[in-house]
């Protein structure tokens, strides 16, 4: 008799809780990272803002967390201690430890419709591939880049080539970076041909050279490196020949924080660096300068770079579902184009590109439409399970061979051997 | 009433020092021992709970090329830290002592490494050693004709290059344990040495650098442990690289724990900083103990 | 000796030490240089180039650095405040009372010396996720507050005081907390002024564990911010980041150029030798 008074008490209590949380409006928190300088989290917080004065029931608290290192130690770390965010823009590379560490939530499950599922379509395939895995999509495109070649049109013109015209094909490069090498009297170089940066994550720019070359890094599941093959060997070969064997590259490793300001002060005539510098150089370079896909080998190739967004365990499913409409809505033509126009990420949307704002923009500034049409022939960023730890012996065994310690082919068989190791328990 | 007296202090003792203690096996000492014991199991992943794998992880940091690695290279940060730094801090300090024209100016600038965050700084020498136009470069083209030079990207010279910059960092500092300790030496003493005719280096060898012998002792203490402390400089400058060249025992600990979030592996490697300390401190404890009187 | 050479020998000296203090000084006075002129400048040292606080505004709105210097200002003062209660308590103890263990604890404290609280961050940030501490100001204070460094050199100063003072203090009545709040602390004001500048110096700049247990605008102090804000994946800035570089650690510049004879002396007085 008492348990029963009791049980009723409970579903009671119970049931006004439901019907009083139902009536609120649902609570999101959304961790962002910012790595470009400029007004970016200004603008992911009026972004924000903006969605949640249209939408009363939905209330979203954008933090700010720092670096992208400090967004996914922040989202691990409050997940751990049961306060998981519900929604967080994250490397992109991230997913299999996120996955691994079991923090994420597909977005599946929320995207049903038809009208959802030709959504999903919309996305440059290019940005989708490290958004997957198993059949599934745990990323939502967001803040993403992709390297891109900036050549000095008034240091072309200087050695005789045509201002116009950057080099098409890995030859042509070599071939034009001779011609833009300049030296002193004493042999020193003054004015290299071409610089792509090797320091903190030498990995991606390589990737440039990799997947031109026909190689792909890593297997879709994340769980096999393909390190040691024979076309990634070349590509390797070709960066370091490039300042050993051609002279037209500073030798050692390139820092890749100086590599603006290198091309501003005319100590290289191109380099190889993100579409996220697109404002920078805009802004910085005394001199006209032009902006092309990286050069081709056996096709165009890139990798792609930047955040996604990811859906963190532990919501309901209320929230889930009020954080993918979030998603949905910032990443529609609109909102995008704000972002893009504000940051130089490339429009992760070929909708984006028909919007007004983004015609004028690009009208204005054609090379961002570079990035754009580059994406055709971009893959996934490199990206495994442990991936800091198979990225970071991926990174030693480029800088070893970069710096002259080992040949390629010993340093990336060594690597490959070790990724072997570390990557066995996921197969 | 003796014993009594006695009990009474021991409870003040005891109760004086209780908060400290508390903080101190807090942070300090429960930590270390959880290290080791953590260094005994295997990383807890969301999927997988730790568990106990024996020496495991031992066997993995004896087979890890990069351990060797960083171990040598903190070797050779402590050899060339130390000495130079302590050097330049007693030469700092016996300049600044004297009557030397614009000595406070001089003493300012020996000194201003020291408040300014060394993480910061870093990025002021990360422009020094940039090839090219960095300010070195500038100076030694334009001086003396010199090809740009890859100071940090170049796995010969980025150790040195960090090595440069914690010396700068650090000697200031020292100098400040120096010229406390000079202006406690009686003038007479040197006085009386000069009338026996004794030259300066004389008088620096026999009289001042064995009365600072508690000072050199202390500042190495320090310098010992600041190099393996002092890696903040490391993240800008060459991020451990070229191929860890320029990594050290902590960074490479930061590394394994926080970028690769391997706790039990960056435990075990915490132990192997421990045991290298509590080497040295056993070392340097009988040596300071002997030498110094603290009492 | 003569005079001609000791002349030599002084202008040699002087020459040398102003030399050094020129390359010491090197790094601050390029700081300065960006700072005050247009990033285009950054490389080319040009007598005549235009001067602008351009760059301290830009750095101020590019990232909440008021915050970075209202978190610091909390951390280094309650770090101090803690350290100067928690050791000076500690030290008293040590310094003049006999209590069983006294030396082992002793040892104890002295291991700190050497096993500071940076070497075992593996092991703390773990405390501080049970303690549900992470990403708070506290998180970062609590390792460094019972400072073995401060311990020791309390209780050195605490030792040379004559116990007859002590003494005479209790005969007229006062508590053992009296004793050492009207006699011990305030003879020891060089010690404590030495050891505060110190400790206020390291937190200031400290970097590696705020960097691991911090990770938000509200928690970061100014050296975690400043490398937040200088990690960006567009090029370095120099001069944006030179001038934020000089705001953060403006204040303790400052502070040590007014101070600075006092710095240096309190370091003498507190026998620190």
């Amino acid at each position: 008799m008492l348990k029963s008074t009791f049980l009723k008490a409970v579903a009671a209590t119970a049931l006004t809780f439901s019907t009083w949380a139902s009536a609120q409006a649902v609570d999101l928190q959304f961790y962002f990272p910012v790595a470009v300088g400029g007004k970016a989290a200004d603008t992911i917080q009026e972004l924000t803002a903006e969605y949640v004065a249209q939408n009363p029931d939905v209330n979203i608290d954008a933090v700010y967390a720092g670096s992208y290192q400090d967004t996914v130690a922040k989202a691990i770390t409050a997940s751990r201690g049961g306060n998981p965010p519900q929604l967080s823009v994250i490397l992109s590379v991230d997913m299999y430890t996120l996955i691994d560490e079991d923090l994420i939530v597909p977005f599946d499950d929320y995207l049903t419709t038809e009208e959802d599922k030709k959504w999903l379509e919309g996305f440059y395939p290019a940005f989708m591939e490290n958004s997957q895995t198993g059949g599934k999509t745990y990323g939502i495109p967001f803040q993403r880049s992709t390297p891109v070649l900036y050549w000095n049109k008034d240091a072309f013109k200087d050695a005789g080539l045509d201002p116009e015209v950057a080099p098409e094909t890995w030859e042509e490069m070599v071939e034009f970076g001779k011609k833009l090498t300049k030296k002193d009297a004493s042999g020193n170089a003054t004015q290299w041909g071409v610089r792509i940066p090797s320091s903190g994550f030498p990995y991606w720019l390589f990737q440039g050279l990799a997947i031109a070359n026909g190689a792909e890094l890593v297997n879709a599941e994340g769980n096999k490196t393909n390190f040691d093959d024979p076309k990634v060997v070349e590509a390797l070969q070709y960066l370091v020949d490039l300042s050993t064997k051609h002279e037209v590259m500073a030798p050692g490793i390139i820092e890749w924080g100086a590599t603006p300001k290198a091309f501003f002060e005319g100590q290289t005539a191109m380099m190889w660096t993100s579409t996220g510098n697109l404002t920078n150089v805009r802004d910085n370079a005394p001199f006209d300068f032009g902006v092309a896909m990286l050069p081709a080998k056996v096709t165009r190739g890139a990798p792609t770079g930047g955040g996604n967004f990811y859906l963190f365990k532990g919501a309901s499913d209320e929230q889930n579902k009020a954080a993918v409409e979030f998603v949905q809505w910032i990443t529609a033509p609109e909102q995008s184009a704000k972002w893009t126009i504000a940051t130089g990420y490339v429009a992760p949307r070929a909708e984006t590109w028909e919007t007004e704002e983004m015609k004028a923009y690009t009208a204005d500034f054609a090379p961002a439409l570079v990035a754009r049409d580059q994406l055709e022939f971009a893959k996934a960023e490199l990206s495994t399970y442990q991936n800091q730890r198979v990225t970071g012996l991926f990174n030693d065994a480029l800088a070893a061979v970069i710096t002259g310690q080992k040949d390629a082919e010993t340093a990336l068989k060594e690597a490959q051997a070790q990724a072997d190791e570390i990557l066995a328990e996921y197969r | 009433m003796q014993t009594l007296r006695l009990k009474r202090d021991w409870i003040y003792g005891w109760l004086l020092l209780l908060p400290a203690l508390v903080f101190l096996f807090a942070f300090t000492h429960i930590p270390a021992v959880t290290t080791l014991l953590n260094s005994f199991f295997s990383t807890p992943r969301g999927r997988r709970p730790a568990k106990f794998i024996g020496l495991e992880n031992y066997e993995r940091m004896l087979n890890d090329a990069v351990f060797w690695k960083v171990l040598w290279n903190n070797l050779w940060f402590a050899i060339g830290t130390i000495p130079v730094s302590v050097a330049l801090a007693i030469v700092m300090a016996l300049w600044v002592n004297d009557k030397l024209a614009g000595r406070s100016f001089v003493r300012m600038a020996y000194f201003t490494p020291t408040v300014l965050p060394l993480i910061a700084v870093a990025n002021i020498w990360l422009f020094f050693y940039t090839p090219g136009f960095g300010l070195f470069d500038q100076i030694t083209g334009f001086l003396f004709g010199w090809p740009a030079s890859n100071y940090l990207g170049n796995p010969e010279t980025a150790l040195n290059a960090i090595i440069v910059v914690t010396v700068w960092k650090e000697a200031g500092f020292f100098m400040i344990f120096y010229l406390a300790a000079l202006q406690a030496i009686p003038i007479s003493l040197k006085e009386a040495a000069q009338i026996e005719g004794a030259g300066r280096w004389t008088i620096f060898w026999r009289i001042t650098f064995p009365l600072l012998m508690p000072t050199t002792l202390f500042v190495c203490v320090n310098a010992v442990i600041n190099s393996f402390r002092l890696v903040d400089h490391i993240f800008i400058l060459t991020d451990g690289g070229p191929d860890n060249a320029s990594a050290l025992l902590l960074f490479y600990i930061y590394e394994v724990a926080f970028r690769f979030w391997e706790t039990a592996y960056g435990a075990t490697l915490t132990v192997a900083l421990l045991v290298l300390l509590s080497l040295l401190a056993i070392g340097q404890f009988f040596f300071f103990d002997r030498k110094v009187h603290y009492k | 000796m003569t005079r001609a050479s000791d002349m030599f020998d002084r202008f040699l000296n002087t020459f040398a030490a102003w030399a050094l203090a020129l390359l010491w000084i090197l790094p601050l006075a390029y700081a300065v240089w960006t700072a005050i002129h247009p990033s285009a400048y950054e490389a080319n040292f040009d007598l005549f180039a235009p001067l602008t606080t351009e760059n301290f505004v830009k750095a101020w709105q590019a990232a909440p650095f008021h915050r970075y210097f209202l978190n610091t200002f909390i951390l280094v003062t309650m770090i101090l405040a803690g350290q100067f209660l928690l050791c000076t308590l500690a030290a008293f103890a040590f310094a003049r009372f006999e209590f069983p263990g006294r030396n082992v604890l002793f040892a104890l404290v002295l291991l700190q010396l050497l096993v500071m609280p940076d070497i075992l961050m593996v092991e703390n940030y773990q405390t501080m996720r049970l303690l549900n501490l992470v990403d708070t100001i506290p998180a970062i204070a609590l390792p460094y507050i019972a400072s073995g460094f401060g311990i020791f050199l309390l209780r050195q100063t605490f030792m040379t005081i004559p116990k007859e003072l002590d003494e005479a203090a209790r005969i007229e009545g006062a508590s053992v907390l009296g004793v050492l709040w009207k006699v011990y602390i305030p003879l020891a004001k060089p010690t404590y002024l030495a050891y505060g500048l110190v400790s206020v110096s390291h937190h200031w700049n400290n970097f590696l564990w705020p960097l691991i247990v911090t990770n938000s605008v509200e928690t970061r102090p100014v050296t975690v911010g400043l490398s937040v804000f200088s990690a960006i994946d567009s090029g370095i800035e120099w001069s944006v980041i030179n001038a934020a570089t000089l705001m953060t650690s403006g204040p303790l510049l400052i502070a040590f150029l007014l101070f600075q004879r006092q710095f240096v002396q309190s370091f003498m007085r507190a026998g620190i030798k």
